[in-house]
């Protein structure tokens, strides 16, 4: 599509969606948000950028090819899983670290849960721009 | 313990990282054949240990059923399990010769295992969203298979089948919304105790949307049109794979849902079910009458044996739904076979339409045979896997005097027979068009043994059952059993230890 309206528009919507992506991903550990629909409104931004300029000038912004960026998020999300077997855990139980624990202090809590919805947004990201961009291509 | 119900599950998901690393070279599709011997080795540990202890059940994430996501097996879950490990690595030998270096490179493999992983999880999930997030990965994992290669007409099936699909989906998430307004869970196992005081009517209502949810999956009339429309666009490796496995996840849903949860009404909802599966078959079978392409063909015949399976459900005898049981079991290994061979013929003779075909019986007598197992299985021929499967479910109708019922199973039965002659006639006897002779030996012996190996082993599996049907018919009939009477599979789930 060759709109200047809508690439002008776009630069500053990409950029607000994928933060809000973020946003979205790190709230999901208490509260409604999460992995899942974070990889969705990133995937937006994408999608945006590559309706707008097209999908050429969209991979090079993304720099690394959909399928990894996919591939990679379930490997992590996967090991973030597997790792409760460390501990002789059933499978997806959170493990728990807290840096800079003292006896008063709860210091900062860092988790496999955390990995997991990491992996998950890359996984939903990837493959949902993967998708997008090979429907964009063909027609 | 719970680890042998979360290694059928884990091990496609590695295969596939492991798969889409290796992708460039010829090591990513030995991972996937690894892989998929794994998971059948995997799954037997799952099925062995299931039928010791007639149901297993563990605690995702050491959250308490009903908080948490459980995964159960009990030994209709853990068929399915085993048999679409076997399904996998069948098609992933066979795809070693059939899928070229292009589709590889854009991550066939991994998506694949991927899709794998997704059905895996359906079957064995006890939790109903957890089952809508597999239907999901499915989804997008199938999306993929479907348009790899980029054709016009894949890009359309495509289309076709993710509109249609989404739309199963939303209502199946209307559904669970609904279902967990009125029950406050979402297990599965509590769901059978928690909808016995919720309001019938409404209870009924949210059965309905189930019921076209997962009847649009399973390919029922009148929400089956995706299916002819995008089955035969993609590689043949994955139309069979879609053909073996896909359908039949909808099928496993409708019949855990309607034994476990839905049967406050049973003169209602299996009402519906029983019309839906009469006309499922007679339709579908009619469909492929007027198809002249080997894989229409067969994917309207899909939609006519899903018929069969559905009237086991909506019967809920005990021996209809061992009937059920054992259908689906059949069912798989020879449809896929059936497109596997498809494939085969296209590439010694050229295509898969019929007129353009022929002569494979004089040229190719081997996979002539290969092919007169499965299809004529598939019309119920005794002493095939399939005669047995019409045979109990027939029975099973004319036991509660459903004349007409049987009497539609046994005329699409005939007409099946028709569609499968039609193939053996046209594909088989006549000679080929251009007056070439399609031989197995004009193919490379590496490619031929990918090619048939995994044709013949089906259909070993498809005659061993036929003849010894015995064994796999007293496993249906505890199957059958552990999904009339529950109680075994709710107490297992409920008070599955958190460890």
């Amino acid at each position: 599509m060759n709109s200047i309206i809508l690439i002008a528009g776009t630069r500053y919507l990409s950029a607000l969606l994928i933060l809000f992506s973020i946003y979205a991903l790190l709230r999901g550990h208490n509260e409604p948000g999460g992995g899942f629909i974070g990889g969705l409104i990133g995937s937006t931004g994408f999608i945006l950028y590559a309706i707008a300029c097209g999908t050429d000038q969209a991979r090079r912004a993304l720099r690394a090819r959909p399928e990894t960026v996919a591939m990679i998020g379930l490997a992590i999300a996967l090991g973030a899983g597997l790792s409760a077997a460390l501990f002789g855990d059933v499978f997806f139980t959170g493990q728990w670290l807290f840096l800079g624990a003292t006896e008063t202090e709860k210091g900062l809590p860092v988790s496999t849960v955390l990995a997991f919805d990491v992996g998950v947004y890359m996984a939903v990201f990837g493959s949902i721009l993967g998708l997008v961009f090979a429907m964009e291509e063909e027609i | 313990m719970s680890w042998v119900l979360v290694l059928p599950l884990t091990i496609p998901f590695v295969t596939a990282i492991f798969a889409f690393l290796f992708r460039e070279q010829s090591a990513g599709r030995w991972i996937s054949v690894a892989g998929s011997a794994a998971l059948v080795a995997a799954s037997l540990v799952l099925l062995v240990q299931t039928i010791d202890a007639g149901v297993l059940a563990a605690q995702m994430g050491s959250w308490a059923a009903p908080f948490g996501v459980t995964l159960v097996a009990d030994l209709l879950s853990a068929a399915m399990a085993v048999i679409t490990a076997i399904i996998a690595l069948a098609v992933s030998v066979y795809a070693l010769a059939d899928i070229d270096a292009d589709a590889e490179r854009a991550g066939y493999h991994a998506l694949f295992n991927v899709l794998i992983a997704g059905v895996m999880g359906a079957f064995l999930t006890g939790d109903l969203f957890n089952l809508y997030v597999w239907f999901e990965v499915m989804l997008i994992a199938s999306f993929g298979l479907l348009i790899l290669g980029g054709k016009p007409e894949q890009i359309d099936g495509g289309v076709k089948y993710v509109a249609l699909n989404l739309i199963s989906t939303i209502l199946f998430l209307t559904g669970i919304g609904l279902l967990y307004g009125m029950t406050g869970t979402l297990n599965m196992a509590d769901l059978a105790g928690a909808v016995e005081s919720a309001d019938p009517g409404l209870l009924s209502v949210v059965a309905v949307a189930f019921m076209v949810a997962f009847g649009v999956k399973a390919a029922l009339f009148p929400l089956f049109f995706w299916l002819p429309a995008s089955y035969h666009t993609p590689h043949f490796a994955v139309s069979a794979v879609f053909a073996g496995l896909l359908t039949k996840v909808g099928v496993y849903a409708l019949i855990r849902m309607f034994t476990l949860v839905f049967d406050h009404d049973i003169g209602f909802t299996h009402e519906i079910l029983l019309w839906i599966a009469g006309l499922t078959m007679a339709i579908g079978v009619l469909g492929a009458a007027a198809q002249n392409d080997i894989r229409k063909i067969l994917s309207f015949h899909i939609v006519s044996q899903i018929g069969y399976m559905v009237l086991g459900l909506a019967l809920m005898t005990p021996l209809a739904l061992v009937g059920a049981v054992f259908y689906l079991i059949h069912h798989i290994i020879v449809k896929a076979n059936l497109f596997l061979i498809a494939g085969v013929a296209d590439r010694i003779a050229g295509d898969t339409d019929l007129s353009r075909i022929g002569g494979l019986y004089k040229s190719a007598p081997f996979l002539a045979v290969l092919f007169f197992i499965p299809a004529f299985s598939l019309a119920g021929f005794p002493p095939l896997s399939g005669f047995w499967a019409k045979f109990i479910v027939v029975k099973a109708a004319l036991d509660v005097q459903g004349w007409v019922i049987a009497a539609v199973a046994l005329v699409v039965g005939l007409l099946t027979i028709y569609s499968m002659t039609k193939i053996w006639a046209e594909a088989f006897w006549t000679p080929h068009p251009d007056g070439v002779d399609p031989s197995l030996a004009t193919l490379a012996p590496a490619t031929r043994n990918a090619l048939v190996l995994p044709v013949a082993g089906l259909a070993l599996m498809t005659v061993v059952i036929g003849l010894v049907p015995g064994g796999f018919m007293s496993f249906a009939e505890t199957a059958a059993n552990q999904l009339l009477v529950p109680d075994a599979y709710i107490s297992t789930v409920l008070e599955a230890r958190v460890e």
